[in-house]
């Protein structure tokens, strides 16, 4: 449900962004979504849908990049993507590891007319 | 034509979050954002913690709920001054919710600010606060598989209490386990065991928190 407060900020970044670049319409918005976020893309599209009646984003298609969780080994520095239940590095099997990427949440670009 | 943006989501939370931090810095208080999914006890631990610290530090409360004042009402209890925060239907606090608290509390007599989110292993954790700890709470009836379901919440908190240690005999769940999975997703992460109910290992937490303070 945090989806709701999530795309009230991107459409507030994206209509600002738009308006200074004096865009017509907005047609795609290119996000990049790390997948720890627990992000729903689909949610994101519907709320989307709704907040743009009226503006110039109205009808604009959500693009998501999703990012999937990648680790690195804390004892031998390895990098590798996380698997659900199995965090262990898979070159030492060190299990300690600290999250390099899967928190992502920003919006890359606009595609505008 | 693309327009390349490179923008933070919730940079506009940030912001205010940072303001938030700043607002609590020139007050000088310290501020706690307490996690948990519903039932953790979040609301027991914020008492046992202003019964274990009242006597060193002026506390005050802000109680995050969906709906209800139920919290804020058995908090006050405790004669310290608390903020409700009503979400209406959103799962989690935000920044500018605790901007609008802060404005209701008497920030000049606070030293210790306890925030109780909203019940929620999910959403809470995207929305920073201004605060300067993140405390999860997880209780032994959830299981002790949690933090491989909400690794964004168990990787980001600066201390883990697991709670309802009294009910360890009755339920099946790894402390071992648990505590060496949280140890290597975050390395960074305090843990304490604690029992809200009999008060088992509250006093290491409260130690911890006012070495933190200080």
């Amino acid at each position: 449900m945090h989806e709701l407060a999530i795309t009230q900020s991107m459409f507030d970044i994206v209509l600002k962004q738009a308006e200074q670049a004096q865009a017509k319409k907005v047609i795609g918005i290119n996000l990049v979504i790390g997948e720890m976020t627990g992000v729903v893309a689909q949610s994101v599209q519907f709320y989307l849908d709704f907040l743009t009646k009226g503006t110039l984003a109205e009808g604009a298609l959500v693009n998501l990049k999703m990012i999937p969780p990648k680790a690195q080994c804390r004892n031998c520095q390895q990098t590798f993507e996380l698997k659900e239940f199995d965090w262990a590095c898979p070159n030492c099997k060190s299990n300690g590891v600290e999250i390099i990427a899967g928190k992502e949440l920003f919006v890359e670009s606009i595609e505008v007319a | 034509m693309e327009i390349k943006i490179l923008k933070d989501i919730l940079g506009a939370n940030e912001q205010i979050a940072a303001k938030n931090r700043e607002l609590l810095e020139k007050n000088k208080v310290f501020c706690v954002n307490i996690m948990a999914s519903p039932g953790a006890g979040k609301t027991s631990f914020v008492l046992q913690t202003i019964k274990a610290l009242k006597g060193k530090f002026k506390i005050g409360v802000i109680e995050g709920d969906i709906s209800s004042s139920i919290d804020a009402e058995t908090v006050a209890k405790e004669g310290v001054p608390v903020v409700q925060i009503n979400t209406g239907g959103e799962c989690h606090l935000e920044a500018i919710q605790i901007q609008n608290a802060l404005n209701n509390l008497p920030l000049a007599d606070i030293d210790l600010l306890l925030i109780e989110n909203v019940g929620n292993l999910v959403c809470p954790a995207e929305f920073n606060l201004g605060e300067h700890l993140k405390v999860l709470i997880a209780s032994v009836p959830e299981g002790d598989d949690k933090p491989f379901k909400y690794p964004l919440m168990f990787t980001t908190v600066d201390a883990l209490v697991l709670n309802k240690t009294d009910l360890l005999p009755y339920v099946k769940f790894n402390v071992d386990n648990f505590v060496k999975t949280i140890k290597n997703i975050n390395a960074r992460a305090e843990i304490f065991k604690v029992s809200c109910t009999t008060g088992d290992g509250v006093s290491e937490w409260a130690k911890w928190l006012k070495s933190r303070i200080k």
